[in-house]
């Protein structure tokens, strides 16, 4: 990047940047003015629904519309024939959200109506038949792993996997240095142990929903909940045969996300609707629906074998990791085999991953996909080997801890990292040395996220009352609203209270990537900061025409446009808001803009440090303390920070202890609610302490680096340690419900 | 000029067995286009898309990234996230 980095971010005096003003949404949130995706109307709308397959595996034979055509208040129906041909990477994506000649999970999409109304909807659903030809199915990765699985496609696999597996196995993948055979040899001993961990859904508390509008001109408005509506906009106009600047999409306020609404499910049929409707479609999921065809992550099942010497030290390390993504290509494993030795400076170091399809439905990202289910083998093995040699955890780790320099077990070596520093803190805090009692148990894990940046735009307006609107393209889903103002009002050098910062929709900046990959603070600030720039220079600009000087003798400072020294003259400093008050008479309407591939973002690592007590009787696990300790880099808004790190932490302990997606012998899912599928709730946790940690990111001008992902990469090895601690025994298979646990402990007496 | 790239273990033999590839480019565009025309079998992956790691920085999309021999350049998977 261009920007002129600064070269110390330890030491530049922030004087907004790191302060916890008011969250700008918050009025609209807790009185309701918010507008979430379900919340939008138009005149004349339509409601849409969607039919879905109650079979796991089924060849779809006819669908016959025609009943439920012919039913009055029905409007349109679509299936798979009302999308043309798309190009092969977005094949799947269009599958997904329409079945074509088979139905690949229980929930899979078939047709969709729109209706004047729901009820009306939903008779017309019942209406539509089809003609299914059951097939068999297979749910579980291991078992789609064997060789007499039923298959899902003939030809899924690609050039990475070898001959002779399973037609479900589709993908290998292989990271590594060194010799492990070698590192093995000279340790004085080698565990390996197998787990597995069930799928989990996002748990976003707002369905999907949105509303389109596509007429016979051809032009379509999306309002639609989403993490990346420039995305959206893309998928939708190929899938519907588009064209992209004809299509503007409106992201709404987001009631959560956490990578599962990173891509489309009904967003397209609605606008196929809306197309042959000629008339508004809205379409919410229900619950049951979010879980049975939006993203939960993979169920996973993973060997790893770790050799070490007495003195804590890692001698070798290697993990089998195989990943079930659901219908299609795509699990997040190679995710898992990059980052499951990230933490750790290895000097033999292998990971194999294999990605495998099942009837299940298609996994979405789930922060840090991937990375979690890894560390957690990884991390259980680690701390039985330091319990085998009777070995402090954390000194262990910091033993073994990656620093600046090390070769990263997925390849390049770390820049500037900050794993020990949040190992220090661990040790060092209070919590560590606690007293427990009778049945309870402390577990510590790392984790590590990678993080990046990616396309991102910010138009910045100065206004001439001397306010600031600032335009930014990616949907605030962790409280960037607040760090882009933040970063603004630095950079500009006028009060937070100044600026207002919004999510454009997509005809009003140029592309942006998904608010994913915890790339949002980063990037998009990395952007307000250089439109900021580019708008000072233009206020120095007026001011030096004003002042009969040369622009490069106008300094900015403090909010003021000044002269540069002595021999530039002597003026009175111009605020920005005097400067602004004449800009139509010294050129116009002043504004900055950005747009960049932001590159350089920083990775992160967490410690995480939990305590928990296990009923021996029951098998219930109930989490005392928890302490988070991350690196941040720098935190812009250390308020909402730490509820990255705190969210990160109660998803990990749901997905740890209750969450999983349970399928019955027919290949359905059981649990489609919130009943039967646990998230925790605020009677279910302690307060979840907090500890920031910053190591500037050289690559980012205030040392930012993401922080959405990596806090929840620990929880499942850290609470896994924490409850093995207590039980007695090493628990191998997550969720640790009461009955595993209880079986766990009956089985180990 | 000549620079060195390490590639990631399933794409080895892709790559005659090689863990790390010579390649003649000044930029990352010149570098993914060389690896394609001197290892074939590496092409099919780097059509689906990769990220590159340069002296630990991760660029995706950068194709005028400028490399230098003395850099630590890494072929890896393209990167996202949730």
């Amino acid at each position: 990047m261009p920007l002129d980095h600064q070269a110390n971010q330890d030491e530049k005096d922030f004087r907004i940047v790191g302060q916890r003003p008011l969250r700008p949404d918050g009025i609209d949130k807790v009185t309701g003015r918010a507008r979430f995706g379900a919340d939008m109307t138009a005149p004349g709308m339509l409601i849409g629904r969607v039919l879905r397959s109650p079979h796991a595996h089924a060849r779809i034979r006819s669908i016959d519309t025609s009943k439920a055509l012919a039913l009055p208040g029905v409007k349109a129906v679509v299936t798979r024939d009302d999308f043309g041909e798309v190009s092969e990477d977005l094949h799947d994506v269009l599958v997904n959200c329409m079945a074509q000649d088979k139905a690949l999970y229980d929930g899979h999409a078939v047709a969709a109506v729109a209706a004047i109304s729901a009820s009306v909807a939903r008779k017309a659903l019942k209406l539509i038949e089809v003609d299914y030809e059951v097939l068999p199915h297979v749910t579980d990765v291991d078992e789609a792993m064997a060789a007499d699985a039923p298959a899902l496609y003939e030809n899924a696999a690609d050039e990475s996997v070898p001959a002779g597996m399973s037609k479900n196995v589709v993908r290998r993948y292989e990271f590594g240095h060194g010799d492990v055979e070698t590192g093995f040899a000279a340790a004085d001993a080698v565990f390996e142990k197998s787990f597995k961990t069930e799928a989990t859904h996002q748990g976003y508390i707002e369905p999907h929903a949105c509303l389109a509008t596509l007429g016979p001109d051809g032009q379509g408005d999306l309002w639609v909940c989403t993490q990346g509506h420039f995305a959206v906009r893309n998928v939708c106009a190929a899938l519907l045969g588009m064209e992209v600047s004809h299509l503007r999409v409106t992201s709404s306020e987001i009631g959560g996300g956490f990578g599962g609404k990173t891509t489309v499910f009904i967003e397209p049929v609605a606008l196929a609707l809306s197309r042959k409707a000629s008339r508004p479609v809205k379409m919410t999921m229900s619950r049951e629906e979010v879980f049975r065809a939006s993203g939960p992550t993979s169920s996973t099942s993973m060997d790893v074998k770790i050799g070490m010497n007495s003195d804590g030290r890692i001698t070798a390390a290697f993990a089998e990791l195989r990943y079930q993504g659901g219908a299609f290509v795509g699990s997040p494993v190679e995710f898992g085999a990059m980052s499951a030795f990230a933490p750790y400076d290895l000097e033999h170091a292998k990971t194999v991953g294999w990605d495998v399809v099942t009837n299940r439905p298609k996994q979405a990202a789930y922060r840090a996909p991937g990375a979690p289910m890894a560390a957690f083998a990884v991390e259980s093995v680690i701390d039985e080997l330091c319990k085998h040699f009777d070995l402090d955890p954390l000194e262990v780790r910091l033993k073994n801890a990656s620093t600046d320099g090390s070769q990263a077990s997925y390849g390049p070596k770390f820049g500037k990292i900050g794993l020990t520093a949040t190992l220090e803190a661990a040790k060092n805090h209070p919590h560590y040395s606690a007293p427990l009692g009778p049945n309870q148990g402390r577990g510590v894990a790392c984790g590590f996220w990678f993080n990046f940046g990616g396309q991102t735009c910010v138009s910045l307006n100065i206004q001439d009352d001397g306010t600031v609107g600032l335009s930014v393209g990616t949907p605030d889903i962790g409280g960037s609203r607040a760090s882009m103002g933040q970063m603004a009002a630095e950079e500009l050098g006028i009060p937070y209270e100044k600026v207002r910062t919004i999510v454009a929709d997509t005809a009003s900046l140029g592309y942006n990537d998904i608010s994913e990959g915890s790339r949002v603070t980063f990037s998009s600030g990395m952007a307000t900061i250089q439109a900021a720039r580019d708008a000072i220079q233009e206020l120095c600009s007026r001011a030096a025409q004003m002042w009969g000087i040369d622009e490069d003798a106008v300094v900015w400072e403090d909010g003021h446009a000044k002269p540069a020294g002595e021999n530039a003259g002597k003026f009175d400093p111009m605020s920005l808001a005097d400067i602004a008050a004449v800009a139509a008479n010294t050129g116009g309407p002043i504004a900055g803009h950005a747009e960049i591939n932001a590159d350089g973002a920083g990775q992160s690592f967490a410690t995480h440090m939990v305590d928990s007590e296990v009923d021996p009787e029951t098998g219930r696990v109930k989490i005392l303390r928890y302490t988070v300790f991350q690196d941040a880099g720098k935190a812009i808004h250390p308020s909402y920070v730490e509820g990255q790190f705190q969210g990160g932490a109660v998803q990990g302990i749901g997905w740890s202890l209750n969450e999983e997606y349970i399928y019955g012998e027919d290949g359905r899912l059981q649990n489609a609610g919130f009943l039967d599928y646990r998230i925790p709730v605020a009677s279910d946790l302690p307060m979840i302490d907090t500890v920031i940690v910053e190591v500037p990111n050289p690559g980012h001008p205030y040392g930012v680096r993401g922080v959405g992902e990596t806090s929840i990469v620990p929880p499942l090895a850290a609470i896994a340690n924490s409850v093995s601690a207590a039980a007695g025994v090493r628990l191998t298979h997550l969720p640790m419900s009461p009955p595993r646990v209880q079986k766990a402990i009956k089985d180990a007496k | 000029m000549l620079i060195t790239v390490k590639i990631w273990g399933s794409l080895k033999a892709a790559a005659g067995d090689q863990s790390e590839v010579q390649v003649e480019a000044k930029n990352i565009r010149q570098m993914l286009d060389r690896l394609g025309e001197a290892h074939p079998r590496l092409k099919p992956q780097l059509d689906r898309g990769v990220s590159v790691s340069v002296d630990g920085q991760i660029y995706r999309d950068a194709w005028f990234t400028p490399l230098k021999p003395e850099n630590e350049i890494v072929l890896l998977p393209r990167l996202s996230g949730g």
